[in-house]
């Protein structure tokens, strides 16, 4: 059944310190809405719990994308179609380019926003693999200070977080990636346009000669949260790729990865096509298999 | 309630509504401006689509209160002095509209492709309409429409 708006509460403060100090005066009441997409989804159905909400769109302190010699920090307010089309973002990092292209429809990505999308917590969210393998971290503010930790850190559990109930997600930093590393991403979903995934995986590497150094798996879709896959990556690390070796990384990925039947897929469709995604990565990595599929 | 200022197709209104209200509701039943449709509410579809502040959006997600102060285009403000607007023509041509309500949402978001881009490639198009569903055409009509928008403007 359609929600009553005048059952809800929406309030812009305008500025983050005042954002800052409703989330603090009382802590866990209010929701901070950003672009929308996900919280009037869940409004228009009838859904959504919440009754309080405080804007957060637009916020100048969440809006700025910097970027330096070392590092590229983007605000949790920044929209998908800003990161897709700002030309330094998008050298620098092109999987989180190539995730923003293909999260919803323009119409969505001039509304959805980075920090929306990791605090919304969905298993299946765009973003995230490329968060992970880039070792992003994200920069939590309230009246208290501002903490940093890293991204592989913030979920906590399905749709749980380390986010305080007091906090906001400021902005997200990413180390600028070595010159010459190996990066991939890919979504399987049922469609190219405003589909959700059934499983996507990113992976990067340096090589060294035929070496895997400082490999970073992350895989979306297939646990309670997007995931960073240290043993996959533990496995990987020193090695020299092997038609041998890419079957034993296959099954390590397996069963360090917990996927679901759900509406969207079934259990067994996600491990196989987690496997191949890693196959294909690892491909894009050897030297005896040319072309490897969408690694760019 | 929340007093809202909002201009809409060159006129501005200030009006009372609850801040959580659909911009598509306002839109609809308070003002209305009826030509913007309402299909899946859940952003999915693209029928409520409006240029807000320049850009499109999907008018089921977004809140009223995150309107207030802005510029808004919806489908009765793209027709000019009577005039149909030249992608109208071209729909109207090529026969991109079959039962109409997916119609307003495309014509505003082929009016964001034509302004980044006059004459798009094919792939521009489908990219630029891939939020907007039909159940009618079949696309290729619609994609026919949008790239010949200006193909006969420039033959002259």
């Amino acid at each position: 059944m359609r929600a009553n708006p005048a059952d809800y509460q929406l309030v812009s403060p305008g500025s983050l310190n005042a954002v800052l100090s409703l989330l603090a005066e009382a802590p866990g009441q209010w929701t901070p809405i950003a672009g929308g997409t996900e919280i009037m989804v869940q409004f228009g159905t009838g859904r959504l719990r919440q009754r309080k909400f405080v804007n957060i769109f637009g916020l100048p302190e969440l809006t700025e994308i910097s970027v330096t010699a070392d590092t590229i920090r983007i605000g949790a307010g920044v929209t998908y179609t800003t990161i897709r089309n700002h030309p330094e973002l998008t050298a620098a990092l092109p999987l989180l380019a190539k995730a923003a292209s293909w999260t919803g429809s323009l119409a969505n990505q001039n509304r959805g926003t980075l920090g929306g999308n990791i605090v919304n917590g969905s298993p299946a969210a765009d973003s995230p693999p490329a968060l992970l393998v880039y070792e992003a971290t994200v920069d939590l503010i309230s009246v208290r200070g501002t903490r940093t930790i890293p991204y592989a850190d913030f979920h906590t559990g399905y749709k749980k977080s380390a986010l305080a109930p007091d906090e906001l997600v400021l902005a997200i930093t990413i180390p600028r990636p070595a010159e010459g590393l190996r990066q991939y991403l890919r979504k399987v979903g049922p469609r190219n346009a405003m589909a959700i995934s059934k499983v996507a995986l990113a992976g990067v590497a340096m090589l060294d000669a035929a070496t895997i150094r400082s490999p970073r798996v992350a895989i979306a879709s297939v646990f309670h949260s997007p995931y960073r896959c240290f043993k996959t990556e533990a496995l990987l690390a020193e090695v020299t790729l092997t038609p041998a070796f890419i079957a034993e990384a296959r099954k390590t990925l397996i069963a360090e990865i917990a996927p679901l039947d759900d509406i969207r897929s079934t259990a067994r469709y996600r491990t196989q096509v987690s496997a191949n995604l890693l196959e294909e990565f690892l491909l894009s990595l050897s030297s005896f298999a040319k072309g490897g599929g969408p690694a760019s | 309630m929340a007093q809202i200022h909002l201009t809409i197709n060159g006129q501005t209104h200030t009006l009372e509504a609850p801040p959580m209200a659909r911009l598509l509701d306002v839109l609809r039943h308070d003002l209305g401006l009826t030509g913007t449709k309402e299909g899946c509410g859940e952003g999915e579809c693209g029928a409520c689509s409006v240029i807000l502040n320049g850009v499109l959006v999907n008018s089921c997600l977004v809140p009223v209160a995150q309107a207030d102060g802005a510029t808004l285009c919806t489908i009765e403000g793209v027709a000019q002095q009577g005039q149909l607007h030249p992608v109208q023509q071209s729909f109207l041509k090529y026969g991109g509209a079959q039962c109409g309500i997916c119609t307003p949402g495309m014509t505003l978001a082929a009016l964001q492709i034509l302004k980044r881009n006059p004459h798009p490639s094919l792939e521009e198009i489908k990219e630029g309409l891939s939020g907007n569903l039909c159940r009618c055409t079949g696309y290729q009509k619609i994609f026919e429409a949008v790239r010949l928008t200006y193909a006969e403007a420039d033959a002259k």
